[in-house]
């Protein structure tokens, strides 16, 4: 399966600066998966045991809205990676994911994955900075989503 | 910033840009729960005006005072002149209150437009942050008009939430042209929404396009236009492709009276649309 896996990892953006070993470590903790539109992909407080590299689709990060239904938090598409909790302690899903429209992507086990980064940490310290690097940039984001950009104007926001 | 400065034009204070002339509405179009779009017509034998995109007129609401508000139809076409107006103080809400046959005063157009001469044959990127799209709009509509003339076009639109998106209908319409993109985006949706959520910058690195080769036009709050920039140079556009256009409340709009001075310029006759690397470093300082 990793043979064939490989060449299509490749084409991801999350490894557009990995080297052949890291990659090749990678793939061999990697399956396809395939979601149908509406598919619930994560449940939140479930076990986080894998992370996803959308090739195609998009897939949602949700979380219950106090006024009921589904808050949608963010969108990730295709080049996105989605998951981080596989890397943190308790290793639990913080949100749910639904597929919003027929979804490609790679299944990245996250315990096969973390087993390699605690007896080889050149390989954990690659994937820490890789994956510090994605919760850095969605935090960004996350706060300028917070900020209400283009919501009405407060007194003394313009001169 | 010298580059940025004009000489002060002596014909500025020629009565005709000084006098509001008389519009009527002939049309209204409510646009989200704030915001409504206003088409206006010369009354009686006024002429009807030409404008450049990017650019924008003083809208007078009799006997409450005057607002500047950029031109959002196409330039292509003259008959009405079409603003978008979001409601948020004294004089866009007595806008607000106008109907059908009302009359409106305008003085303009005034300002420098987008840079659809120096984007030709290259892709165009537009950014917009919600009613960002407004002053956007012409020039979008002037790059589909003239589709021969420009590469790629991304429109990249960020809202609040779905029932704060304006101009619906077009975007969608935009959506299907061959060799045009567009992506929406909201900051709060259900489960219903089935575009992007997130904030606009977010869309930047999954758009396609040629960035040693691509301009970009981006309006919207000024936060968020700073952080748009932060994410083209990452994409790789340096400052001298970005166009940005500021707004600060503005009195004459003819560099005379200086309520909307920017640095050592006036938006009203330096800008709105300004070049990125012109203004950069006033943009980064917090007390301008
Ligand atoms: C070149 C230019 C083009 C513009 N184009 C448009 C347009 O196409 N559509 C549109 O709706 N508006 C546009 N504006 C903004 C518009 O001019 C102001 O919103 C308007 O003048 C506010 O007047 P007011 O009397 O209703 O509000 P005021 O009573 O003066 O102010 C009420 C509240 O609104 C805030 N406010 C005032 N001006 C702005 C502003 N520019 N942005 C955000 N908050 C503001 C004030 O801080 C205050 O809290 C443009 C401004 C400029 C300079």
């Amino acid at each position: 399966m990793t043979t064939t896996l490989e060449p299509l990892l490749r084409q991801h953006p999350l490894f557009a600066d990995m080297d052949d070993d890291t990659i090749h470590r990678i793939t061999g903790c990697a399956k396809n998966v395939r979601f149908r539109s509406g598919d619930v992909v994560a449940r939140q407080g479930e076990a986080a045991d894998q992370f996803f590299l959308i090739r195609e689709g998009r897939i949602a990060l949700e979380m219950p809205a106090p006024q009921g239904g589904a808050a949608r938090l963010q969108t990730a598409d295709a080049g996105d990676v989605v998951g981080w909790s596989w890397l943190v302690p308790p290793y639990h899903w913080h949100f749910d994911l639904r597929a919003v429209s027929e979804v490609r992507a790679f299944s990245i086990d996250g315990r096969c994955l973390r087993e390699k980064c605690e007896s080889d940490p050149r390989f954990g310290y690659q994937m820490m900075k890789q994956f510090s690097t994605l919760v850095a940039d969605r935090l960004e984001a996350t706060r300028l989503q917070l900020l209400d950009l283009y919501g009405s104007p407060g007194p003394g926001t313009h001169p | 910033m010298s580059n940025i400065l004009h000489t002060p034009d002596p014909a500025a204070l020629r009565l005709g840009t000084m006098l509001p002339e008389p519009f009527v509405v002939v049309e209204r179009n409510e646009e989200t729960a704030d915001t409504f779009t206003l088409t206006l017509c010369p009354a009686g034998e006024g002429a009807a005006r030409s404008f450049e995109p990017g650019q924008f007129n003083m809208l007078y609401a009799f006997g409450t005072g005057e607002s500047a508000i950029s031109i959002s139809g196409s330039p292509e076409k003259t008959e009405g002149l079409v603003h978008t107006i979001r409601r948020v103080g004294t004089v866009t809400s007595a806008l607000d209150r106008l109907v059908l046959g009302d009359v409106v005063g305008v003085r303009g157009p005034f300002g420098s437009p987008w840079p659809m001469n120096e984007a030709r044959g290259r892709d165009l990127v537009f950014v917009s942050g919600g009613i960002g799209l407004a002053p956007l709009r012409p020039a979008i509509l002037h790059a589909l008009a003239h589709r021969e003339d420009y590469g790629r076009i991304v429109i990249l639109a960020g809202a609040r939430s779905a029932p704060d998106v304006i101009y619906h209908e077009q975007l969608h319409s935009w959506m299907e042209e061959s060799g045009v993109e567009v992506k929406l985006t909201v900051d709060q949706a259900g489960s219903g929404w089935h575009h992007h959520v997130g904030v606009v910058t977010t869309l930047i690195p999954r758009a396609r396009f040629d960035s040693s080769n691509a301009i970009a036009m981006v309006c919207g709050p000024e936060i968020m236009m700073r952080f748009t920039a932060m994410e083209l140079a990452r994409a790789g556009l340096s400052d001298d492709q970005i166009f940005v256009t500021l707004e600060r409340n503005m009195k004459c709009a003819v560099g005379i009276c200086g309520h909307c001075q920017f640095g050592p310029g006036f938006i009203c006759r330096d800008g709105p649309v300004f070049r990125f690397d012109r203004i950069r470093h006033w943009f980064s300082q917090r007390e301008i």
